[in-house]
Formats: C-alpha cells, structure tokens, sequence
C-alpha cells in the first residue's frame, strides 16, 4: 500500500530528521541530546522511508548494509577512549583541540565517541527492523 | 603507564570482536582472528598476572578523574588470576570451537558474540565500580542469551528462555541492592563504599541490602533453590557455547559474591548462616541431581550445581583457609568444569550422541583419548595429587574446626556422589561394549589429522593446566593465600584504589 502523501511528506522530512539527528549529536556535549539519541532520529528516517517506499528502496539509498556500520561505529568509539593512552593519559580521558570551530563547536575525544555511538545506533536499529520487515514479505 | 595494561585483556576482546563484525560471513578470517586474539589475550592476562604479582594491586582511573568520582578499574591478585584463567579457558574454546563448530553458526556471528562475552567477562573482574559491575554482567547475559539461542532450534528457545527470566531477576535483584547502597552511602565505588559502610547506622537495612546482593548473585552461579534454570539450559546450546557457560558463568557469581561480602558487607551471622544453609542444600540438590541423569551434559550440568555449593560454603565459614579453599575450588573448577564440556562435546564427534544407554566401547577404539579424558575426571573427582583434591583439603579442615558439621557431611556426600557419577559415566562410556543396536554416526574418523588434533588440543591445554594445578599446589597456595589474605585485610586494596 503506497500513499503519496507520505511519499511527499518522505521526501522533505528525511533530509530534515538528518539533519536534526546530526544537530542533536553536536549539541550532546554539554545539552541534552549525543549520539544515541542523534542515532535513534537517524533511524528514524530511514525507517520513515521504508514506510513510504518500501524497505527495498530503503536498502538502495543506503547502498551498503545497515550491519556495516556497527563495526565502524565501535571502531571510531573505541580508538576515541584508546587515543589519550597515546599521550600517557588514561583511556576515557577528555582531550579537546584548542579554539572554536565553526558549527561544531569544539573537537574533542567525546565527540568522536559519540559519533562512534551515532553510527552504532543507527545500524543496530536499522539490521533489526529491515530483518523484521524483510522476513515478513 | 603499566596501569594501562589493565585494560588490555578487555580491550584485546573488543578489538577482536569488532574485526570479525568487519570480516562478517568470512568464517576462516574470523577463527584466524579469534585463535590469534585469544593467544594475544592470554599473553596480555598473563603479563597483568605477573606485574600484580611482583608489584602489588594496580588501579586505572578511567576519565582520569580522581577515585571515588572516576570509575575504577582495579587488577587486586583475585581479579588479575580470574583473568588468566578466563584467557586460558577463552583460548582453548576459541580453538575448539574453530574446528568444532558447523559453519551455520559462524556465518550468524558466534564468534564476534563469544568475544564479546569474554570482553564482558574480564570487565567484570578489573572493575572496582559496583554499577560498573552490574553493566559489565549485562554485557555477559546479553551476549549469553545470543549464544544461546543461536542456532533457534526448539529445546535451545526453551532453554533460552528459563536461562533469560532467572538472569533478569537477578540484575533486578543486583540493581535494587546498588540503589538502596547508593541512597544509604552516595557512592558506587567499591573501595569508598568499604570505608563508608562502616559509619551507616541503619544495619538493619545493611544487612536487607546484602541479601539482595547474595540473591542476585546467588540465582547467577546457581545456588539452591535458584538453581534450577542451569541444568535445564546448558545442555541445549553446542558444547563449545556449554563449555564457556558452564566453566566461566557460573563462577563470575562466586566471584562477585566474594568480592562484595568481603569489601562491601562483612558477613554477619545471619549471612554466614544463611550461606552455609544455602551450600549445603545446594551440594545436596546438586548430588542428588546428578544420580539417575543419562545424558552426560546433564549430568556435568548438576555437578556444576553440586560443586557451587563447595565454594559457597567456605565463604560461609569466612577464615582466610576455607577462602583459600573457595579460591582454589574456583582455580580448579574453572579449569575442570570447561574441559568436561569440551569432552561432552568430543564423544558427541565420536557417537553422534551424548546419552549414556547409546554409548560405549571408546576405550577399546580410543585408548589414548580416553586416558586423556579420564586426567581430568580424575581431577574432577579430586584424587590426590590432582586438583579437586587440595582445595578440599582446606574446606574439610575449616568446616571441621568450626564445628559446620552439616557441610562437612555435604561435602563428603558430594565428593562421593561426584566420584559414584563419573565412575558410573565412565563404565557406561568408555568400558561398556557398545550396545549391539545402535548405529554409530562417527563424525571424527573422517576428519583430516589436523582436524582432529585440533579438537583435542584444547581439552590437552586444559588438562595440562589442571595437572599442573594439582601437582604444583604450593605455587597455588602461595597465590591463593595471598588472595585470602587481601580479601580479608582489604586495606590494600582500599589504599591501591585512593593511591595512598
């Protein structure tokens, strides 16, 4: 069942929800919000998508699988805590570049951690409700 | 620098699980990176071993902020020897499991999921934060249940199931005890909830909060009478997955019960009572369990049970021997109890079944395998100079000379029922003609001599370790007492964790 309304709707929204999600990681610092709320509002999307024009076309746009990005995701989070090991500081630790950056704000390691998250949350998500859907056809 | 090396062991694991995840559906990259990740996780438990030996406990503020404020990763002699023997036992189901294993499992992620829970196991043992403790048994039950279930036949789903509900009744359980702790004291760190306990006038409540503790742990290594979710679940996964469980789950309770009923809560009298009652119905239950079980998996599942209650009952007594005796009881059983899975899941190689009526004859067409096998029943059952023996040397004499004389006849009974089990099982197995109408479905002989010795390799490396657990007893004693020793002054741990 396809509906043209949600199809329109699809194709103005999932631009806005991505870039609310990627708004939402950047603010996570210090405000409500981080990677894996940003995540979820990401899924969100793409899930909207699938709902409009099928999960077929969803997987097109995405090109790669949903699954992929959970590695990467852990990677980039786990090389985040790993990174002030380097400099003789323990994992975890807190390191920020000097100055501000447009947009971003500031770049640190909790930033990357998120990111790490971010991208963690959106694969999950999507592998579990692609494999519900897909199963279902 | 050297404090990093704390979280090697966990961050090896991860690193391993996260390249498989990349090397999805590419089976043999992935048994190369688990086999060569684990000998490197091994190497780095081995090396924490040493440094906490040599040096003493070494702690890792995470964050870098000062303790109680950070979450602390501590490696006390405990912590740092449940991590060599969690590698050891890791690396030989790893190689098991390479070779073992159908490939169906494996292209839906076993082993990424096994690194994970071997991850969520080192976490357990090096963290000193209490809540830190409770995410890292959340790692390991999650990762559990996927083991579990993987693979979806009926019995696993079944099993799964009850494994499922008791373990979430238990974080529960561990959960409400972490939040009253944390409204009486305001802190989750174990060294600072050590000092703080002692100035909270409510012991009442302290000791409501310990037996929530002792009921969450206690339904995770299966005591009696939460016991009854392990022997109906760990015979359905594969026994490289049973093998990890059996030899390492159930401990990880044990562990956190000694760990909070040492730092946390001094054991009362109400406690030691309640955990003496506690060990000694478990080795009954778990004995008299054992007796009519045909199926070997079943059977090993109840004696895992029987001989929890050994390890209960020395912290129920709480005298630097019988914590001697608990301590090297885990040493051993950890070591015995994965092997015993390993073997269970070599026989069904052998017979394509694992119930006692259908089998027999392997001593006549496999001498040497059986010998091997039969080291370690005979550590299992404790014949001197072997493992099981020494650890229960100091339980018998500690519950003898505290007058417990409930458990020392639980323990007696136990250790008879165990040897009555295993020689029942190996009549059965290994001596028994096999029965005239039964047809063997060999999957063993047609496997390439590689193969086959790589299936035994692991059940060697285990055995070896346990031999030499039992025949160099003293290097143990030295270490076990010492772990007595800091688990009952935990001053030293205290001052590692606020550098004094």
């Amino acid at each position: 069942m396809r509906s043209s309304i949600l199809q329109t709707a699809t194709r103005y929204l999932l631009p806005i929800l991505l870039l609310f999600s990627i708004f939402l990681l950047l603010r996570g610092h210090y405000y409500p919000g981080g990677g894996f709320v940003g995540g979820l509002v990401a899924s969100i999307a793409f899930v909207l998508h699938s709902f409009a024009n099928g999960t077929d076309a969803t997987m097109k746009l995405l090109r790669k699988k949903p699954l992929s990005l959970i590695p990467v995701g852990l990677g980039v989070a786990t090389l985040s805590v790993l990174v002030p090991v380097l400099v003789g500081l323990p994992p975890m630790t807190g390191l920020w570049l000097e100055g501000d950056f447009p947009i971003v704000g500031s770049i640190g390691t909790a930033l990357f951690f998120d990111l790490g998250v971010y991208l963690v949350v959106i694969g999950v998500v999507l592998t579990i409700l692609f494999t519900i859907s897909l199963t279902d056809d | 620098m050297s404090d990093n090396l704390i979280l090697a062991p966990v961050f090896i694991h991860l690193f391993i699980a996260i390249f498989q995840l990349i090397a999805w559906r590419k089976t043999v990259t992935q048994r190369i990176l688990s086999v060569g990740g684990a000998l490197v996780a091994l190497i780095s438990a081995a090396m924490l071993f040493t440094h906490v030996y040599v040096h003493g406990t070494i702690t890792l503020n995470a964050s870098n902020w000062k303790a109680p404020f950070s979450i602390v990763f501590v490696a006390d002699l405990l912590g740092a020897t449940m991590v060599v023997l969690t590698s050891i036992a890791g690396f030989a189901v790893s190689i098991f499991s390479a070779t073992g294993l159908s490939r169906q499992r494996m292209l839906y992620g076993y082993f990424p999921i096994f690194h994970f829970l071997l991850m969520g196991l080192n976490g357990a043992f090096l963290t000193g934060d209490i809540f830190n403790l409770y995410v890292w048994f959340e790692v390991i039950i999650i990762a559990s249940f996927v083991l579990m279930t993987l693979g979806g036949r009926r019995n696993q789903l079944e099993g799964a199931l009850k494994y499922m509900s008791m373990n979430i009744l238990a974080s529960m359980f561990f959960l409400t005890g972490i939040g009253i702790l944390y409204g009486m004291t305001g802190s989750l760190n174990m060294a600072d909830l050590s000092i703080k306990m002692h100035d909270v006038q409510n012991r009442s409540l302290v000791g409501i909060t310990s037996v929530f503790f002792i009921l969450g742990f206690g339904i995770k290594s299966a005591v009696f009478p939460l016991y009854f979710w392990l022997p109906s679940s760990y015979h359905t996964p594969p026994s490289a997955v049973a093998a990890t469980f059996g030899g390492l789950l159930t401990k990880v309770g044990i562990y956190a019960i000694l760990r909070v009923n040492s730092l946390i809560f001094i054991p009362d009298d109400f406690t030691k009572k309640l955990l003496m009652v506690m060990a000694v119905l478990t080795i009954l239950t778990g004995a008299f369990g054992s007796l009519n079980k045909m199926n070997i998996r079943r059977l090993f599942s109840y004696l895992i049970v029987c001989h929890i209650g050994f390890m209960v009952g020395g912290i129920a007594i709480f005298t630097k021997l019988a914590l001697m005796g608990t301590v090297f009881y885990l040493i051993h059983d950890i070591m015995v109890k994965t092997n015993m899975f390993l073997i269970s899941g070599v026989i069904m190689q052998l017979r394509g079944v694992i119930t006692m009526e259908k089998l027999g004859g392997l001593y006549k067409e496999y001498p040497k395998i059986s010998l091997l096998i039969a080291i370690v029943l005979l550590s299992l059952v404790g014949i001197p100079p072997l493992s099981g023996f020494w650890p229960k040397v100091y339980l018998f004499r500690e519950a003898f000379t505290g007058q417990h004389y409930f458990f020392v006849a639980a323990l007696i009974l136990g250790s008879l029922v165990t040897l009555y089990v295993i020689a029942k099982m190996w009549a059965e197995v290994f001596w028994k003609d096999i029965p005239a109408d039964v047809t063997v479905d060999n999957k063993f002989e047609p496997l390439p001599f590689l193969r086959k010795l790589l299936l035994l390799i692991p059940i060697g490396i285990l055995a070896i370790a346990s031999v030499y657990i039992g025949l160099n007893a003293e290097a143990i004693v030295q270490i076990v007492d010492r772990i007595a020793e800091e688990l009952i002054d935990t001053s030293s741990y205290i001052n590692a964790v606020f550098k004094k």
